[in-house]
């Protein structure tokens, strides 16, 4: 656990003084009528693992594709490293890519794919089969150099295309989609494995997902979007625990959103009410420009809403009762998804640390849940 | 009876049909072919001896084998218009089938890159000619190239010639008609196999640092290579044999092998030699044909 | 959101189109030219196309044609249309090697080789030539390209329709009819139209293998293109290439027609969902 305190550490988007090492500035991209990139702008560090997130037709691909030199901005530049590679080709920018269909040319071995940028730069051929060499042990694909890629497995197939894509040591690896061939298992193993891979080499990756559990487990940052836009950018931690709008919050895991009147708005005094959740709602974490008497939202995980069948000792503030509508065990944690006397649904998990309990809660239980002011996030949008 | 054996007796049916008919008018003949290339020419009907009967008896049977000769043979060897209208018709299929593989793959890579809306509509027009009729299409060029036809009217009104081309008639004219005639046997499976390529093949491999240019030589025509080998196959065999082109567009001096046989088929009544003609025409090209069997059928396997 | 073509492309493709079809419009073209001499243009006239209903032995010719065409086509694909369930049903039988040798030859094969051959068969067996000698040449070698364009739907037919008919209880052969066989009926359609050209276009393998009373049009078309081009073949060739284009047409604007109806159906079906 050596690297562990080091990637702590390391924050330059906090730094005022940092450099910005890939940067989008003011980036629109338009197919015809559509506008995939809406006027965006992102800095990413060096050494940053950095995910663009979001659903399919979001943009991600494309502002990943202007970096490769694929597509150009209809409007903005793109700089790397202080240079201007907006008129870049592809083939003389110093970023690889590894694509979501792996991209392997079918008429080449193993090796001679994973040779084929080296050769493109006129590498001597000594070095280039120590590079190889040196690929392929990184991959542990040693044993299949001379096989073809319709030879190998998928996650073989896989590993080969990354081989490929560091060959080079590019300044930027560009990761479109890179496990989402891969069965659950495999891509979990996998994700760790770049995470090991992108330290050890010290590059800079950008990956594109639509996972966020992938881009919450492989980054240093996330870039949340929506059709063109940045929605919210930051850790996976604050994206998480404090989401800035409705739409994070609810495509990163699983949340309660409580429609409520917003009746006093302090600095870390929030206090809210609604005829659906029959209780005083109090929290210490929210969007200041939430106005009394205004419309917001509490947004509470599931894993912050306590359960329990006893009545706890004041229900005056946060705490309602219900009655559980349906229960889900999945081993590591149960769902219970409670019916309160509004009629709503809530949901609430709680993680088995024991094997037996002696009283599960179970269907048609009338149950309480409750939870700390610092547990939910009021939102205006 | 029970269903399994009915289904095995239709197989059985469904198999002999086809294998049956094929058997008698397309293998048959070939035996046939053959042996009377070992006979010889005579003032009769059939022109040609001896014909087996079974009027004779095994006896009489031994007797016609016995008369059986190479004789056709020998001489197709030692008579130097037969050769030189086997290498001519080589030649002329070879260069033409080139010429084909230049002018197609630029087609049919146009044809890959064009939008996905327009791709059928563009299919349609390259096989369109195809429906129509080859002697049609090879007569057009006729008034096309011929000294008073259309291009020499065009090319003198317009004051780029003073004296009219001679086309028709020669060689260049046999090119263009086989290019024109078998262009879309060319487009169709180089198209095939460009329309199925993997577009992020290219970027990855531009990605990589290939340019583009080098990318086409280094990825495309590699990959496209099964399209490659199938169009030459398809464009040189039948051009070997060509009859039409050569007689309707050549001139006395185009030798080729399918000119050379209709005329002594036709012209000169002899059986056997035309046979003979026939028989190494076949041999020579026994080995592309085989090959490009042989890949017919793992496309297929492939396919399923 | 993939790359458009480039001026490189639009142009080959241009250039390309331009060779392959300059030729047949110009040959239209002068098809209504009024003066005698092919390469002058002397106005506009229908005169040729009346004097080809003058000509009774071109008539003759083209009737003959089409009884040919359309009997080989018919049988060719009923054969090409087993032969193509052969090679891909049937797996590995005795002599399968020989059989697909003999299906996918003759597409190749130079034609002078398989008229002589075929005519001397004719010879051999005594078999009087003439219309129907013709006809079995054509189905000869119009089956193996029947058998190409069926078997190429056939290999992506699921073939699990099949079984589940089976599983329902329909017999094997009964399953083939009211499922296969409707299914893959395009493709038998377009074999029997390729199959009705190819017979309509063939010149060699007829000459080889007709007799007294049977000529047919390319023949007819051919003794007098090599006398020189008249406006009158210009107009039989304008004939035929409109009867091909207008069929084709025909035919792709019907099965695009279905196509999208089949699409707007599945669309509705899925928005009841």
């Amino acid at each position: 656990m050596a690297t562990g305190p080091v990637k702590r550490s390391f924050a330059p988007w906090e730094d005022p003084d940092a450099k910005a090492f890939i940067r989008f500035d003011n980036i629109t991209k338009r197919f015809g009528e559509f506008t995939a990139v809406d006027d965006l702008s992102l800095d990413i560090y060096e050494r940053e693992f950095f995910a663009l997130l979001g659903p399919s037709g979001c943009g991600k691909t494309t502002l990943l594709r202007m970096l490769a030199g694929f597509e150009k901005p209809s409007e903005g530049r793109v700089f790397l490293d202080g240079h201007d590679i907006t008129d870049v080709p592809p083939h003389r920018r110093p970023v690889n890519m590894m694509f979501q269909s792996y991209a392997l040319f079918p008429h080449m071995s193993v090796e001679k794919n994973i040779a084929f940028g080296l050769k493109q730069d006129r590498m001597p051929k000594g070095e280039i089969a120590d590079r190889v060499a040196e690929m392929l042990k990184l991959v542990k694909l040693e044993a299949f150099a001379r096989r073809r890629p319709d030879q190998l497995s998928g996650g073989q197939r896989q590993r080969v295309a990354l081989a490929r894509s560091l060959a080079k040591r590019p300044k930027v690896l560009l990761l479109d989609e890179p496990l989402g061939a891969l069965d659950k298992k495999l891509r979990g193993e996998t994700q760790f494995e770049l995470m090991d891979l992108q330290m050890e080499l010290g590059l800079t990756f950008v990956i594109v997902t639509h996972d966020q559990e992938e881009a919450m487990t492989v980054s240093d940052r996330i870039a949340v979007m929506n059709e063109g836009r940045l929605v919210q950018v930051s850790t996976p931690a604050v994206i998480y625990e404090t989401p800035g709008s409705r739409y994070v919050a609810g495509f990163i895991g699983d949340v309660n959103f409580l429609e409520a009147t917003v009746v006093t708005a302090e600095d870390d005094r929030f206090e809210l009410t609604s005829d659906k959740w029959a209780t005083r709602i109090v929290a210490t974490a929210g969007d200041h420009r939430a106005e009394p008497g205004e419309t917001a939202w509490l947004s509470i995980r599931p894993e912050k809403m306590r359960i329990s069948l006893d009545q706890p000792e004041d229900t005056s503030v946060n705490c309602v009762p219900g009655e559980v509508w349906d229960v889900a065990y999945l081993g590591d944690i149960s769902i219970y998804h409670v019916k309160l006397d509004s009629g709503e649904i809530v949901k609430s998990s709680v993680t088995n640390l024991t094997r037996l309990v002696e009283r599960p809660i179970t269907w048609d239980d009338r149950v309480w849940l409750s939870w700390p002011r610092d547990a939910g996030v009021v939102l205006t949008r | 009876m029970n269903g399994f054996s009915t289904s095995r007796a239709g197989r059985l049916i469904v198999r002999l049909l086809p294998y049956a008919w094929l058997l008698v008018f397309f293998l048959l003949p070939f035996l046939i072919v053959f042996k009377i290339s070992l006979s010889q020419v005579t003032l009769a009907i059939p022109p040609y001896m001896p014909t087996f009967d079974l009027v004779g008896g095994i006896s009489g049977l031994m007797d016609s084998v016995r008369q059986l000769s190479f004789e056709n043979y020998a001489f197709l060897f030692s008579d130097r218009l037969y050769v030189l209208s086997y290498l001519s018709s080589l030649q002329i299929a070879g260069i033409s089938t080139l010429l084909v593989l230049m002018i197609g793959y630029p087609i049919a890579y146009g044809m890959a890159r064009s939008p996905r809306a327009w791709r059928p509509t563009l299919l349609m027009l390259v096989i369109l000619p195809f429906w129509t009729s080859f002697l049609i299409r090879v007569y057009a060029w006729i008034g096309i190239l011929s000294r008073e036809g259309l291009l020499n009217n065009f090319l003198m009104s317009t004051g780029i010639i003073d004296a009219p081309l001679t086309i028709l008639s020669t060689n260049i004219a046999v090119y263009i008609g086989i290019v024109y005639s078998y262009l879309p046997f060319m487009v169709l499976p180089l198209y095939a196999s460009l329309e199925r390529m993997d577009e992020s093949l290219l970027e990855a491999a531009n990605d990589l640092g290939c340019p583009p240019p080098k990318t086409f030589w280094v990825i495309t025509v590699p990959l496209s290579l099964p399209g490659i080998v199938a169009g030459c196959f398809l464009v040189f065999i039948p051009a070997v044999g060509e009859f039409v082109i050569p007689d309707l567009l050549g001139g006395s001096q185009t030798l080729m092998i399918g000119r050379t046989l209709w005329a002594e088929f036709f012209n000169n009544r002899d059986w056997p030699l035309s046979s003979a003609v026939a028989v190494i025409l076949l041999l020579i090209l026994v080995i592309p044909i085989m090959i490009f069997q042989n890949m017919q059928q793992r496309q297929q396997e492939k396919n399923s | 959101m993939r790359r458009g073509p480039s001026w490189f492309n639009i142009v080959s493709l241009l250039i390309g189109f331009s060779f392959l079809y300059l030729p047949i419009v110009l040959l239209v073209i002068y098809s209504f030219n009024a003066g005698r001499n092919v390469a002058v243009w002397a106005g506009w006239s229908t005169r040729w196309y009346s004097a080809l209903l003058q000509n009774q032995q071109l008539l003759d010719a083209a009737w003959v044609t089409l009884r040919v065409a359309f009997i080989s086509a018919s049988v060719a694909t009923v054969l090409g249309t087993l032969a193509a369930l052969v090679l891909v049903r049937q797996g590995r039988f005795h002599g399968r090697t020989l059989f697909s040798g003999m299906v996918y030859a003759p597409l190749v094969m130079p034609e002078v080789i398989t008229g002589l051959s075929l005519l001397l068969l004719f010879v051999a067996i005594n078999f009087d030539r003439g219309f129907w000698t013709v006809t079995i040449a054509h189905i000869t070698f119009s089956m193996c390209f029947a058998a190409v364009v069926v078997q190429s739907r056939l290999v992506t037919f699921d073939r699990s329709l099949e079984e589940a008919a089976m599983d329902l209880g329909c017999p094997p052969a009964k399953a083939f009819f009211l499922i296969t066989l409707p299914i893959i009926m395009p493709a038998i359609i377009a074999a029997w139209m390729l199959a009705f050209t190819l017979s309509l276009d063939d010149l060699v393998i007829a000459s080889f293998t007709t007799g007294p009373g049977a000529t047919t049009l390319p023949m007819r078309i051919y003794s007098a293109v090599r006398l020189g081009v008249t406006p009158e073949i210009n107009a039989v060739c304008t004939i035929l290439v409109g009867v091909v284009a207008v069929g084709v047409l025909v035919a792709s604007v019907i099965t695009k027609r279905q196509e999208a109806e089949r699409q707007r159906a599945e669309r509705m079906a899925a928005a009841n969902r």
